[in-house]
């Protein structure tokens, strides 16, 4: 049977709850919410003077009611160490959603740690470490101490390249402008550690290096620009799925035709039309969908390339765009550097661009136009140019990134109204850090240094290798085969025995050993592998600072206690520095010692003060107080200044036609295209029957980590699902839902069928990075050459392991797509 | 004893998932300020038996707009012609939903070809064939779906709901 909560009525938030401002910790949109919070023998009432909304409750609310939660909106939390009731509620008044709440962020109240209702019980509570043959709690002093220890021992040994680390570098839950720059501080200013990686990647470096290196940042435009092009241009990326609520508060409404009036208010003089929207994607997604519910067939354009051939349609209409003249020459000519030159040596015809694609010359052609050609009265057409991690994790991802980029600033849509040309993202952002210059370009391959049995010593902040790296079969494998050295040597003497122990761990990494060290807020896959835990924070249990895909700023307000005695992640940072001093000192490395002042915070605020406010662009304007009066719209960075009680933001970047190049301008990019770039794509596409596409989905993106104890989610999705086309099916001998094996020279992996007659032949699409199926295992280990993976081209063969089991037989395998 | 019968299960299922939402509510109603009241609050809301339609007057594939559990509430009844879960009447396919999208309320349309409940909204989608089911879309909760009964002269009488209604906090108002 399908979950049902079985739930009749909630408590009613009481007129003077506490009120709290949030942003959504999951994914990059950030939207506003409020939590309410009010003592636990206490409610509301439906009379409107009994209650937060200010009415009457014993009437049926209408559609869109900014006075109705949903079950899942609802828990009993702590507060001050007692039980409280808990409502977390979409915010009217956030001009990012305006009062939506997507599958995901409707949920965050249902996914807190609760004792008394018995959600996300998985929550670390207290430092773990190693004992007897198990994880076994201890207090903070000894699993630092121990901490510490090891990775001062190993720096003492190896030097500083024999500490490796993984670390966010993201906004939102496990990250934030706190976190990021306490472990930043850490990592790159008490130490120059060259051996780290971000969660999703096996390196430290930028996913999007093309657009950076032009001069163009990737996040310069502002959410209402959806409203206000002509035109849409999204690659690689499924936004109603993937960035829910910015897609329906704003992209739909230019798709519907909502949104001219005001495009005639903000830019009168010129003709305005309902949107249209070109998306390439080699699957049709059910963003592809409901644009065409929304706009009519005849506004969308779905171009279905060849997986991995974005770089030769974008080239293509760079140079169909230059030949028509299509382009803002004064732009060019003012604020850019290489464009004659990037021209040239593009040039790609809109035949070759269909041979590669797959597209027709039609669809290319008519694509540009709908990207360039003048409107009435030769006004430029404006258009919006949004791309992730098709683009991103897609083939020779430097050079796509650029070849788009190139298109976006030739045709004058940076810095302009109805413009930009931007990532869509996946967490908010929150990074504040020292340099990390010392790192170098490219960066180091922290996998790879991993398998091959570099190091000492792992930290790693809030990452799972196990479910988001590539050849994460290969990776498992080795990592635990060095943390089980470890293990094994610990276990060889007897816990309370430090200096035996520290020798003991020492010596095994001397014998290929790694000694990992896992700060999280749940136990997680690679978890383990680990032999220390340090329970974290999340956003809520702290104050924490993130901004989202439009720079937007805010403070989510502290509403309930963390966990047991889990903490923010920048004061575990902190307290790690401060018990590494003391080792230092204790060894005889007073200089490296001196190197760790500095970390005497004592709450987030004390972090936020010291970096995002000393360090940041504009920081010196922003304050927690000031944020905290921003409320859920808070304002889009950099700040520019602090006047009648508000920070001033930047709505746009690049609005002056100044860039950031060292000239002040931005540099075209010659892009040619080159094939499969990633060592051994082409190899294992000529040998394997399936394009293994993959990508995330709606009802879990940001959030696994909860979802995987969440009933409502694991009911719907037991395992991740691999869209197959019937025919394919068929062939196989495979029913929906049955279990089937993907697999390939890389590794193997699992996962439920999932019937899609809109899938092409021989193209499955896998959910990725799924707690019960990783699809990372069968991603091999190729990158472009800075060492950003290429998952997206990944090919297997498909086979059944099982029919239907128990858990699959009751869901629905009927199409997604939205019908009346 | 029929109605009875029911509020024991689900009870029980309540218990087992370990969440005690509705008692929890109905506890704090117990403690909650005001007059000392004679008889201790039910545990559950009191939920209306009401009669939707007749078996003889549904045709497959064909929804009966009603309402439940008051004028308020729009739903449908739908006579599959297949059995599924929730389905009542002597084929076990006469299933009962609520039609108010429980993600914002929007009205849900049947789409007689595939069988499924879709919002207008934001493209949420419910399997009337798998207990409401969300196919796909931004509710956190499955459809509610009615607890229905057939009498003896044919009468489908609905007396209860398994998730809470959109824009009510309590399904009895």
């Amino acid at each position: 049977m399908t979950y049902k909560r079985q739930i009749d009525r909630l408590p009613i938030v009481p007129a003077d709850a506490k009120e709290h401002n949030v942003t959504c910790h999951f994914c990059i949109v950030g939207c506003g919410y409020k939590a309410y919070t009010w003592d636990i023998n206490k409610q509301g009432g439906t009379e409107p003077s009994q209650n937060k909304f200010k009415v009457d409750l014993a009437k049926q609310q209408g559609a869109d009611s900014p006075a109705w939660y949903a079950p899942s909106m609802y828990n009993i939390v702590k507060q001050g160490g007692k039980d409280v009731h808990l409502v977390i509620m979409p915010d009217k008044n956030c001009a990012v959603n305006s009062g939506l709440g997507s599958v995901r962020g409707a949920r965050m109240a249902e996914t807190s740690y609760s004792e008394a209702r018995s959600t996300q019980q998985q929550r670390l509570t207290d430092p773990m470490v190693w004992r007897y043959g198990a994880m076994s709690p201890t207090s903070w002093d000894d699993a630092l101490d121990l901490v510490a220890r090891v990775t001062c021992q190993i720096i003492k040994d190896q030097g500083e390249d024999g500490l490796f680390v993984s670390a966010f570098d993201h906004g939102g839950a496990g990250g934030g402008y706190e976190n990021t720059w306490g472990t930043g501080k850490l990592y790159f200013g008490a130490m120059k550690v060259k051996n780290i990686r971000i969660h999703n990647r096996p390196a430290y470096n930028s996913e999007v290096h093309a657009t950076r290196d032009m001069g163009v940042g990737e996040l310069n435009n502002c959410y209402e620009d959806a409203q206000l092009a002509d035109t849409i241009v999204v690659v690689g990326a499924n936004p109603l799925e993937t960035q829910t609520n910015y897609f329906l508060n704003h992209w739909v409404p230019n798709l519907r035709g909502t949104s001219v009036d005001k495009k005639r208010a903000e830019l009168p003089n010129e003709a305005h039309a309902q949107g249209r929207i070109v998306i390439v994607d080699p699957r049709r997604t059910v963003t592809v969908n409901a644009c065409e519910a929304e706009a009519g067939k005849d506004r969308v354009m779905h171009l279905a390339i060849n997986s991995g051939t974005d770089l030769a349609l974008f080239n293509a209409w760079m140079t169909y765009i230059a030949e028509k003249g299509w382009v803002d020459k004064a732009l060019i000519a003012a604020s850019t550097n290489g464009f004659d030159k990037m021209v040239a040596a593009n040039k790609t015809t809109l035949e070759q661009a269909a041979a590669l694609t797959g597209l027709t010359v039609d669809q290319i052609r008519q694509s540009a136009e709908w990207i360039a050609m003048p409107k009435e009265g030769n006004a430029r057409r404006r258009t919006m140019f949004a791309y992730e991690k098709g683009l991103i994790w897609g083939n020779d991802n430097y050079r796509t990134n650029g070849a788009l980029v190139n298109v976006a600033l030739a045709t004058g849509n940076i810095g302009r109204p109805g413009g930009g040309c931007v990532r869509l993202g996946g967490h908010q952002e929150g990074y504040s850090r020292p340099s990390d210059a010392h790192v170098g370009r490219p960066a180091a391959y922290v996998d790879k240094l991993l398998i091959e049995g570099k190091g000492g010593v792992h930290h790693i902040w809030a990452c799972d290798h196990y479910k988001t790296t590539l050849n994460a079969h290969q990776f498992k494998r080795t990592y635990k085969k060095r943390s089980d050295l470890v293990k094994e040597a610990m276990d060889s003497v007897p816990f309370g025995d430090r200096p035996a122990l520290v020798n003991a761990i020492v010596d095994a990494i001397k014998k290929g050993g790694l000694f990992s060290v896992d700060v999280d807020i749940v136990p997680s896959q690679i978890g383990q592998a680990a032999h220390v835990w340090l329970p974290a924070a999340t956003s809520g249990e702290m104050n924490l600072t993130s901004m989202n895909g439009e720079r937007r700023m805010r403070l989510v307000e502290r509403y309930m206690d963390p966990p047991g005695q889990s903490m923010p992640d920048c004061l575990i940072a902190a307290r790690i520095a401060n018990n590494m001093e003391r080792v230092f000192r204790e060894i005889g490395m007073a200089q490296a010692a001196d190197n760790f002042k500095g970390f005497d915070w004592k709450t987030e605020e004390d972090a936020f003060m010291d970096g995002y406010h000393k360090h940041e662009k504009g920081g010196e304007h922003v304050t927690y107080a000031r944020l905290k009066a921003a409320g859920t719209n808070g304002f889009q960075e950099p700040a520019t200044g602090f006047a009648d009680g508000k920070i001033a933001g930047t709505k746009r970047l690049f609005a002056d036609g100044k860039f950031g190049g060292k000239d002040g301008k931005a540099t075209f990019m010659e892009t040619q295209w080159r094939g499969l770039q990633a060592a051994g794509k082409q190899a294992e596409k000529d040998k394997f029957a399936f394009l293994i596409n993959n990508g995330r989905a709606n009802l879990v993106w940001q959030n696994a980590y909860l979802d995987q104890h969440n009933d409502f989610v694991m009911d719907r999705q037991p395992y991740p699902f691999i869209e197959l086309n019937p025919a394919d099916m068929a062939e196989l001998g495979l029913k929906q839902g049955d279990l089937v094996e993907v697999y390939n020279d890389n590794g193997s992996t699992q996962a439920m069928a999932y019937p899609t007659p809109s899938a092409k032949r021989k193209q499955a699409f896998m959910l990725f990075a799924y707690p019960t199926g990783v699809q990372g295992n069968v991603v091999s280990a190729g990158v472009n050459e800075f060492v950003i993976p290429n998952y997206k081209q990944t090919w297997g063969n498909i086979r059944k392991i099982a029919s239907a089991p128990e858990g699959t037989r009751h869901l629905s395998f009927k199409s997604q797509e939205y019908a009346v | 004893m029929k109605k009875c019968d029911l509020m024991v299960d689900l009870g029980r299922r309540r218990f087992l998932s370990g969440a005690g939402m509705a008692a929890a509510g109905a506890a704090a109603t117990t403690i909650g300020s005001g007059p000392a009241q004679a008889k201790p609050a039910a545990a559950l809301v009191d939920y209306p038996v009401s009669r939707l339609g007749t078996v003889a007057e549904l045709k497959v594939n064909e929804p009966k707009d009603v309402s439940y559990p008051d004028g308020d509430a729009p739903g449908v009844l739908i006579k599959l012609g297949k059995r599924v879960p929730g389905g009542v009447g002597p084929d076990g396919d006469i299933v009962g939903f609520s039609t108010l999208c429980p993600h914002k309320g929007y009205p849900l349309a049947f789409n007689t070809a595939d069988k499924t409940l879709n919002c207008p909204g934001h493209y949420s989608r419910f399997d009337c064939e798998a207990g409401g089911q969300q196919i796909w879309g931004q509710s956190t909760q499955n459809l509610p779906q009615y607890a229905l009964r057939v009498e003896a002269n044919g009468d489908i009488v609905a007396e209860g709901l398994d998730e809470l209604l959109y824009g009510r906090l309590s399904n009895v108002l």
